[in-house]
């Protein structure tokens, strides 16, 4: 249990009377096995409870703590301290996002694009429960199985360089939760997925920079979803253009 | 402060929340849903659930064993209707969330696959790798994207529930971004708030995990049931808390002590199975109360591993091979890894048990009622006695769903059938007495106390006293503690006064809601003089079903302790037995 020191450098900002925001910066004396989120939390309880941010799972798996953490979209509680031991760490809200207040950002637009994907199963026709399961192998479910995994933390987002340019663009997140459903063999809505994504904020606007992949926590890897959108995307266009267009 | 008419509202966005407003919305489009959540749907703890959601699924299984393994693993406190209706509907249930696409891991033939869990006779819990409450949560949350029925509040704190003419017209809730108040006006409401674990100082649950629903109801006078039925699930991360799946003994890790002893065989869980071939409801594959209380003996032993993060002993993994751990458990090896440095694969992996799930809640009934007519309660935050003393692990999962369901039918014909005018003049004094609490607390200055000063002294007191084995002494001392912290609670001040994103203001709600609870829990452990289940008293080491075949009662009485009642124990086929786990060995 020997410490990690840490300088943390926390944005703050409260609209109600902050003109800009700032920086503060506490000394923690960190335990060695902490993530940059329990420095966080040992700020909150015992030294500043004015800070104001996000967090519940601790497990890497609610999405709620994404950060700028040394400049990187992160999940806070699960960076260790000892990757930034003795230095100073800056610690900021989530990119490319309003600031509602300190490390808080508004996330009502990724809510907004992800309804527009549709990001649920659509069929012509609901088979019964009682007629039991959709067989679905497993290499089918391989299939889509990687972009299930997407926690909605946002670091993709924060990642971005077309969203950062053209906030329009619907993002990786959203897009690979789109894939998912169009690549499940239970699905059935490509053709009406199709009319949002072909939009010129849909894939068209990804220049395939990789960062998304690169600040993915959980190795969703939204660059190659959106790869293989853009090519489904196009073929779906030829078939409509051709008058077979469906799945 | 703003009015928000709606039919139901619900409060909570996990599992429960989604699954009922998804079924409101599903058979009766015209009636307006609010669900209410304080934070965004898919940051509800349902996505830390790992393991898998049981139901009846496969040909060598059967609707009579799931009922007696949940009977039984509940210790008989269970209330046989429920079980009976929950196992019925399970599967149902369980295939409608894979018609919704949620990513249920596959047989070879395209079937579900199924694993075996914690006191389950058979192998029937359906699972997702070992992400399954991820999935559903996140299948739940998009598929309830397509209902424009449902109207979301994300990020509204719920703070009071709304009573007028003797029934539950709505609760009043502050919008976190803006700190303004909403008066949601329903014609029924639904809680779905989930759990309470962090009141105790080491658990699997997350921050938000603070009871609040279960003390809203509380306050309002809806008595709490079993509230001392706390579950210790045997194998926790040390230093984090962070869970590692009954799957990991599921799909064949062993316990070891420091001598690497399979220390489980000298509980009455015996004879040792063979490495990498479990054997249901023995050793490894008993029930989360034995064997939490096992480790406890092995600890008083002198056999555990003492470390800086508490005494440990091991879950070892390491026969399974990396192919397997990668395809079953890969979420177990990334937390092992990111949380405790050490990888399954290779190494042992030092646990310890942790406070996990509270079996007790608001009290409800088969139809998800509460005594109170126009609310209803679903998931961790009710108890409509599905688990007893003890739950099985893979039940709640499936909890969730079933009565989700059924709260909606239920909710949706008590809205239908209530045309009476709302008391607007008596909603509106309620609502109003709420914002003066909160402004009081938010300008009140002066205050000595801290938030995570009394939260500290809150957990310990807990852990020491209503931990995994209790007596009459260490109760008595806890119920002691949480009645001075309830009266210091009024000392704290806050130092946040802004109206946006407050969180030293929620944080201090949710220590107001949990220390009420703790007094239940407490309190309901120091009368109820016998050990079952999860309840464990070193002084009343006996089964008494003579005086305490009854679920316990809590009654809020303001400032004072609860008056404890009693309530009986439905039963229908299956009397108290013996909770055999020895497979049948001896
Ligand atoms: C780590 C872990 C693993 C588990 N694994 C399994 C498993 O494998 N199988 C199984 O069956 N069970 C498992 N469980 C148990 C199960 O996951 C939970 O009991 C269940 O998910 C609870 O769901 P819920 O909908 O009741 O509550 P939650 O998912 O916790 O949701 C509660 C909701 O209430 C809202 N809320 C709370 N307070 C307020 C307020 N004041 N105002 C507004 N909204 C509020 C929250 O925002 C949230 O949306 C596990 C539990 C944990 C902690």
């Amino acid at each position: 249990m020997s410490a990690v020191q840490l300088e943390l450098e926390i944005l703050r900002y409260d609209p109600e009377k902050d003109q800009e925001p700032h920086f503060q910066t506490y000394q923690v004396a960190c335990q060695e096995e902490w993530m940059v989120l329990d420095a966080i939390n040992h700020v909150k309880d015992e030294v500043d409870t004015t800070l104001s941010y996000r967090w519940s799972c601790h497990m890497a798996v609610c999405g709620s703590c994404g950060m700028m953490i040394d400049g990187q979209p992160k999940l806070a509680c699960k960076v260790s301290v000892k990757d930034y031991a003795n230095k100073k760490v800056r610690i900021e809200p989530l990119a490319n996002f309003p600031i509602e207040r300190d490390l808080v950002v508004v996330q009502d637009d990724f809510m907004e694009k992800l309804k527009r994907v549709k990001p649920y199963i659509i069929r012509k026709e609901e088979q019964p429960i009682e007629a039991g399961e959709y067989k679905q192998s497993p290499a089918e479910l391989k299939k889509f199985k990687q972009f299930t995994l997407c926690i909605n933390c946002l670091c993709c987002y924060a990642a971005c360089p077309e969203y950062a340019l053209t906030p329009e663009f619907m993002g990786p997140a959203a897009l690979a939760l789109a894939h998912r459903y169009n690549t499940d063999s239970r699905d059935q809505g490509l053709a009406e997925r199709h009319k949002e994504l072909s939009k010129p904020e849909g894939v068209w606007d990804c220049s395939f920079t990789d960062t998304c992949s690169i600040a993915c926590p959980k190795h969703v890897d939204p660059a190659s979803a959106l790869q293989q959108l853009k090519i489904a995307t196009t073929v779906q266009w030829y078939k409509e253009l051709i008058g077979m267009g469906d799945k | 402060m703003e009015l928000i008419k709606t039919d139901i509202a619900i409060v909570g966005a996990g599992g429960a929340g989604l699954r009922t407003a998804i079924a409101v919305a599903e058979s009766n489009p015209d009636l307006k849903v609010a669900l209410i959540s304080k934070v965004y749907p898919m940051r509800s703890h349902t996505c830390a659930a790992e393991g898998g959601a049981a139901g009846v699924i496969k040909s060598d299984d059967s609707l009579d064993l799931h009922f007696n393994d949940t009977v039984g693993g509940g210790d008989w406190l269970t209330d046989q209707d429920v079980v009976e209706y929950f196992v019925n509907e399970a599967p149902k249930e369980l295939l409608q969330l894979e018609h919704w696409g949620c990513p249920w891991s596959r047989e070879p033939n395209g079937s579900v696959g199924v694993r075996p869990f914690g006191g389950m006779k058979i192998k029937r819990t359906w699972f997702a790798a070992d992400k399954s409450g991820f999935h559903i949560l996140h299948t739940l949350f998009q598929t309830s994207l397509k209902y424009p029925s449902i109207e979301r509040f994300d990020e509204f704190f719920s703070i009071d529930l709304l009573m007028a003419d003797g029934r539950c017209q709505g609760v009043v809730a502050m919008e976190m971004k803006s700190g303004r108040l909403f008066r949601f006006q329903a014609k029924a409401v639904v809680l779905c708030s989930g759990g309470a674990g962090r009141m105790f100082p080491f658990s699997t649950n997350g921050a938000i995990k603070t009871g609040d629903g279960t003390a809203m109801a509380y306050r309002a006078g809806v008595p709490t049931k079993d509230m001392e039925f706390v579950q210790y699930h045997p194998t926790g991360l040390l230093a984090t808390g962070i869970l590692l799946t009954e799957g990991c003994r599921g799909e064949g890790g062993v316990l070891r002590n420091k001598d690497g002893y399979r220390y489980l065989q000298d509980y009455g869980m015996g004879p040792e199975t063979p490495l990498g071939e479990p054997v249901l409801k023995t050793m490894e594959l008993g029930p989360r109360d034995r064997l939490s209380q096992a480790f406890w003996h092995e600890q008083q032993k002198g056999n555990t591993i003492p470390t800086s993060w508490g005494d440990s002993t091991h879950l070892d993994m390491t026969h399974l091979g990396e192919k397997h751990i990668d395809e079953r458990l890969p979420l177990v090896r990334e937390l092992s890894i990111t949380y405790a440095g050490v990888d399954p694969v290779k190494e042992p992996v030092p646990i310890r048990p942790v406070v996990h799930y509270m079996m007790g809640g608001i009290h409800t009934n088969i139809d998800a009622e509460t005594p109170v007519p126009g609310l209803f309660a679903v998931g961790e935050c009710a108890c409509a006695s599905l688990n007893g003393a003890n739950r099985l692990g893979s039940n709640s999962l499936t909890e969730l769903l079933v009565f989700g369901k059924r709260a909606a039918t239920n909710a949706v014909e008590f809205a239908r059938n209530r045309n009476a005018e709302a008391n607007e003049s008596e909603l509106q004094e309620q609502a109003d007495k709420a914002q003066t609490k909160i402004r009081e607390l938010v300008q009140r200055s002066g205050g000595t106390e801290s938030i995570a000063g009394l939260r500290a002294e809150m957990t310990k007191s807990l852990e020491e006293g209503a931990g995994i084995y209790r007596t009459e002494e260490t109760l008595q001392k806890t119920c002691n503690t949480i009645a001075d912290l309830r009266k210091r609670y009024a000392g704290i001040e806050l130092h946040d006064k802004s109206n946006v994103f407050n969180t030293d203001l929620f944080q201090a709600l949710e220590l107001g809601n949990m220390l009420a609870l703790a007094q239940t829990v407490a309190e309901g452990a120091l009368a109820r003089k016998e050990s079952r289940g999860s309840h464990q008293r070193l002084d009343y080491e006996a089964r008494d079903d003579e005086q305490y075949l009854k679920h316990t009662l809590a009654y809020y009485q303001g400032d004072e302790a609860p008056r404890i009642d009693y309530h009986d124990v439905v039963i229908t086929k299956s009397k108290p037995g013996v909770r055999d786990y020895s497979g049948g060995a001896k």
